[in-house]
């Protein structure tokens, strides 16, 4: 439904905005819109910036320059810790679920932001492999139920915007299926989502626009319903 | 059976007491290392002297505005926390960024000037703190005289030492820290201000070091190197125990209390090195220490 989203306010706007780690010039003059309730995709290879653009949305890289707006107010300059309090939730690539903590005390970790998160009941409806496992040390869950685990925290916390990024990376068919299942419930629920993928296929089952992105800066926006007719160009911006 | 070991039970269960006492101190003082380590990974070599200022806060609490024990046990850790946390945010704050070294060679640096300061208004010779009213004499167990105070720095310590084991596992603030602990840029990216909670833990760890020190000021002289003399023993528990495991610090602290106290019985001449020996042993066999987790 792209023409009915843009009707909607953009939730997120991030305009011109350039990231360095160190020395190096990271992100090159990003510009993205996302709307409440959409979900958007970043696609594009290795290192094209996706996963820098995420942490600079949430203030983890060291210097940005440029905009970066949620609801209207300005992330750059505020406090690293406050960002996530606005109510945006962050599930990192790497997943991040501690060691040193039970499956409980990962999932009840993030503090609730907002009201309207999902209670833990909701939440082990969603991702029944959670249920019952709740004294296991965290990183003793296989790959995908720590992916999902690594979501359902977020859940909790009454953030409605959600960064996704690679929720299917390395898991097998049978998972990436069911985190599909469940972003989609997500959606269905009004959170908005932007999501980082490398699996195109998979990003094409959930989301409503595509942008890619190509040695820091985004080159393209495809709708999700012209993604067959641009197949051709996608291959090529992919390279696969 | 006493007979057949050859000691006599007083021999026996004095030692074993004092072994007990001295494990107390190791506990509350490798509770403190432990914590810093596992946050902040500075290995605080400041924590004998912090001890040290906590035993001296106390004596000049009570020679210089008459407040007693109860309210030093109190206001001397307050304190020395204080000092922590100015000091971490003044300059340990600086150097997370660089190598273990430099914080260890900070507070290294730090030890050095605190007991220096000390000794030259204080001199070495050490000033006696009495035992408060409430805590003089002693119960006769039948078979050894157990002074009221002794009894209560083991009750003390150990009371201290399981509530920060369960503020750390069983809360959720325990859970903060221990995930900031393992993953500090997330924990912060989850809405948690960590900064913060890293110089609160610094404030807690030293002021753990400054209760230990109030608690030890009417057992041993208060002295401006009773700090240093104790460190170095700390520092083995703590290797023993696994470099920033909680529960590590405190059985092993008061473990090796109990074992050296043993050694005094049995082998008086080793008494001195077998922590030592233990620590040898145990860096070749599990050098992430008895209670650690490979990193």
């Amino acid at each position: 439904m792209p023409d009915g989203a843009f009707t909607t306010t953009a939730m997120l706007e991030i305009e011109d905005l350039h990231a360095y780690y160190g020395e190096s010039h990271v992100l090159h003059g990003v510009s993205l819109k996302v709307r409440q309730g959409e979900v958007v995709t970043l696609l594009g290879r290795n290192g094209a910036g996706k996963t820098t653009t995420m942490r600079s949305i949430m203030g983890v890289v060291s210097k940005r320059t440029g905009s970066i707006k949620f609801q209207g107010q300005e992330l750059i300059g505020l406090a690293q810790h406050k960002v996530p309090r606005l109510g945006i939730g962050y599930v990192p690539e790497e997943r991040g679920i501690f060691a040193s903590l039970s499956v409980d005390e990962n999932l009840t970790l993030p503090p609730v932001v907002k009201p309207g998160g999902m209670t833990v009941e909701q939440i082990y409806t969603l991702f029944p492999n959670l249920k019952g496992r709740g004294s296991t040390q965290g990183t003793r869950l296989s790959g995908g139920e720590q992916q999902m685990l690594a979501i359902a925290r977020i859940l909790r916390t009454g953030a409605n915007l959600i960064l996704l990024d690679e929720p299917t990376e390395g898991l097998a068919p049978v998972i990436i299926e069911q985190i599909g299942v469940a972003v989609r419930e997500l959606k269905q629920r009004g959170f908005t989502i932007l999501l980082v993928e490398q699996n195109f296929r998979f990003a094409s089952t959930i989301a409503d626009r595509h942008y890619v992105m190509e040695e820091g800066h985004i080159v393209d926006m495809i709708p999700n319903d012209e993604l067959e007719a641009n197949m051709g160009k996608l291959h090529e911006y992919l390279g696969v | 059976m006493f007979e057949l070991l050859g000691v006599a039970p007083q021999v026996l269960f004095g030692q074993l007491l004092l072994g007990l006492i001295n494990g107390s101190f190791y506990a509350l003082l490798s509770l403190g290392l432990a914590v810093i380590f596992g946050m902040l990974n500075v290995i605080n070599f400041a924590h004998g002297a912090q001890y040290m200022v906590g035993a001296f806060a106390a004596w000049m609490l009570m020679q210089w505005a008459g407040v007693g024990y109860w309210w030093a046990l109190l206001l001397a850790p307050v304190l020395v926390g204080l000092f922590g946390v100015a000091l971490e945010k003044t300059m340990l704050s600086r150097l997370y960024k660089l190598d273990h070294l430099y914080g260890l060679l900070l507070t290294f640096g730090i030890a050095l000037m605190l007991e220096g300061a000390f000794r030259h208004q204080f001199g070495s010779s050490g000033m006696p703190y009495p035992i408060p009213d409430a805590l003089k004499g002693g119960q006769n167990l039948g078979f050894m005289f157990l002074p009221n105070y002794r009894a209560w720095v083991v009750v003390a310590s150990l009371v201290v030492c399981s509530g920060t084991w369960y503020a750390i596992e069983r809360t959720q603030l325990g859970a903060y820290l221990r995930a900031a602990t393992e993953n500090p840029v997330l924990v912060q990216a989850f809405g948690i201000n960590v900064p913060v909670m890293i110089t609160a833990t610094y404030g807690f760890g030293v002021a753990l070091a400054g209760l230990a020190g109030v608690l030890a000021a009417p057992i041993y002289q208060v002295n401006p190197l009773m700090g240093s003399n104790l460190i170095i023993i700390v520092f083995a528990v703590v290797v023993i125990g696994g470099m920033g495991s909680i529960l590590g610090a405190i059985v092993t602290g008061l473990g090796l209390g109990l074992l050296e106290g043993l050694t005094k019985v049995f082998y008086p001449e080793a008494s001195n090195i077998v922590i030592f020996v233990v620590m040898a042993i145990v860096l070749l066999i599990k050098p992430a220490g008895l209670f650690g987790r490979e990193r």
